[in-house]
């Protein structure tokens, strides 16, 4: 079914809604090479210069660092609390179990303004700080569905038999878990935690609500998008960055691939 | 949640031991599992439960609370007074909900616009990518999986006034003045949402014409249904889930936007997201902004109950 030939129209359409769909991402890219600090056409001249006054441009790695600071302590908790979830749904029953899945499963269909206007009113009524913690606490609330998504669809590809052979030989069920069922699942758990990682370093919507003087890297990249003159060094960290996530994704995809 | 009712069903094989001796002691241990399993439960429910309540629903809980208070004077929750003050303002002010349609309708115009640009997409994939599949997914992928922000950004280097389109036409040209219509309107915001859903739309609709039998075709080749007569009674009903999965995927987050046309919008491009964002930075109204959540909580609610009626979750997940 799938090596028939396509009609040239369809596989017209499909090149050309990607050369469409890539535009804009060799538009970045020309800009953080392009020696003008606008884009205008013709093409003045070739530079690495953006990248070059991107290692002395404190502000802007700062920002980045915060920006993995974040990602990499929310997807860990997200993880974590994910793979709890998941093996609650998939190898207990409990009356609240329903409810428990609909409470970790909102956050997906929450709009982000609301979630990030709500929590900005937590923290305030609690006298918290905006910093980095509260932009990760959100981040791991939003994470919490795609790891619990990836761990979940893991836990129900193999049977809980393993699990039982395990405790009739006498093994208790923390034993069982973490000898058992951690190793089985882990892969799904790197899968997760990298989605999680790539979710919260693109996040912008709250974390302009939450990051309060502490800008993770889109909140700090939209408030200098006023001043034309730093934009190219903007993108030309942004462009190593995507390079970066790019690079998560495709270990994450073949992580999971080989698991399949 | 009653704390007794809650506890976990132990399963059958732990059933009580009815005599001792030869094998007692498995079913001793198995019975000691049961208990563990009881303990392991409140280690594995408690710590999401108290996280989504503290970070999740409380917030929402609090917002609603505070969706009542009538003033905006003094401390957050000092001087209650429980009111319906804000949500007659928003009643009474009608270009609120005038942005709340216009906000849906725009919401409405970017869903169908992805999924119908993103069918072809996923009808190339699933039945005339052949062995290039996995690559040819990937492709379609990777604008998706590059930063949002950036994306939109990269339009308005685009469309701006000393952009890429304006001056490429200046140069050869076609027109002597930039064009100022092409950035911070609607146009532009409903044509960069677009363009950052057609992926993701795609995914859905593969994942629908995928689970399509290949025996029906044939079947309906033998009986002399014609290639276009073979889509419209095979292909289009079977593949009707994932596009409307594909819609409501879309619909859903678009309605709450207010990144995209901050940044490509200008004044004229704002959408319902946009006041809610003003009342709790710049014009520091909480209350209102309150409220206005609350609308729009209300109507994603409303939406997703609907989008559950229309689609099974059951058929998504096989």
């Amino acid at each position: 079914m799938n090596n028939r030939r396509a009609p040239i129209s369809l596989s017209l359409y499909y090149f050309g809604l990607i050369a469409f769909l890539y535009l804009p991402i060799v538009v970045l890219f020309l800009f953080s090479i392009n020696s003008n600090t606008t884009l205008s056409f013709p093409l003045k001249g070739f530079t690495l210069g953006w990248y070059q006054k991107l290692l002395q441009a404190d502000a802007v790695l700062r920002a980045a660092r915060n920006s993995l600071v974040v990602a990499s302590g929310s997807s860990f908790a997200a993880t974590i609390l994910g793979t709890m979830v998941s093996i609650l749904m998939m190898r207990y029953q409990f009356k609240s179990k329903n409810l428990l899945l609909a409470l970790a499963a909102l956050p997906l269909i929450v709009p982000y303004v609301v979630l990030g206007v709500a929590l900005l009113l937590l923290f305030s009524v609690l006298h918290v700080d905006r910093s980095l913690l509260t932009v990760g606490i959100a981040h791991t609330v939003v994470a919490l569905p795609y790891t619990l998504l990836i761990i979940a669809s893991r836990l129900a590809g193999f049977d809980s038999s393993v699990e039982e052979a395990a405790m009739d030989l006498g093994a208790d069920y923390p034993t069982t878990l973490r000898r058992i069922v951690l190793p089985l699942i882990l892969p799904a758990m790197v899968s997760a935690w990298l989605t999680a990682f790539t979710v919260s370093f693109d996040e912008f919507a709250l974390a302009l609500f939450l990051a309060g003087t502490q800008p993770t890297f889109p909140v700090y990249l939209f408030s200098q998008l006023r001043f034309a003159n730093r934009l190219p060094i903007m993108i030309a960290l942004a462009v190593l960055l995507m390079m970066g996530t790019l690079t998560l994704v495709f270990i994450a995809e073949r992580y999971r691939q080989r698991e399949v | 949640m009653g704390r007794s009712k809650s506890g976990p069903v132990t399963t059958p094989t732990q059933a009580s031991p009815k005599s001792e001796g030869f094998g007692g002691s498995i079913l001793r241990a198995r019975r000691g599992a049961g208990r563990d399993r009881l303990s392991t439960f409140w280690v594995l429910y408690l710590p999401p439960l108290i996280w989504l309540g503290l970070f999740f629903l409380i917030p929402i809980v609090l917002m609603a609370a505070f969706s009542f208070r009538s003033d905006t004077y003094g401390a957050l929750f000092e001087n209650w007074k429980p009111g319906l003050n804000q949500y007659a303002t928003v009643v009474l002010t009608g270009s609120y909900w005038r942005l709340l349609g216009v906000s849906s309708f725009m919401a409405l115009i970017i869903s169908v616009s992805a999924v119908v640009l993103s069918y072809p997409l996923s009808y190339f994939l699933a039945f005339y990518s052949g062995k290039r599949a996995g690559i040819y997914l990937i492709l379609l992928l990777v604008p998706f999986w590059t930063s949002y922000l950036l994306r939109v950004m990269a339009w308005k280097i685009m469309l701006g006034s000393d952009g890429v389109l304006n001056s490429f036409l200046i140069y050869f040209g076609l027109i002597k003045e930039p064009l100022t219509a092409l950035l911070y309107n609607r146009n532009t915001v409903i044509l960069t949402l677009i363009y950052v859903w057609i992926p993701f739309a795609a995914l859905p609709i593969l994942a629908a014409l995928q689970r399509i039998e290949f025996s029906l075709f044939e079947a309906a080749a033998d009986l002399g249904a014609r290639p276009f007569q073979q889509f419209m009674r095979i292909t289009l009903p079977l593949s009707l889930p994932g596009v409307f999965a594909a819609f409501f995927m879309v619909f859903i987050p678009t309605i709450g936007e207010y990144v995209t046309p901050l940044l490509v919008g200008g004044s004229n491009g704002f959408m319902y997201g946009n006041i809610i964002q003003d009342f709790f930075t710049k014009a520091a109204n909480w209350p209102l902004g309150s409220a206005l959540s609350m609308i729009m909580l209300g109507a994603t609610m409303i939406l997703v109950l609907i989008a559950t009626r229309i689609i099974k979750l059951e058929d998504l997940l096989q």
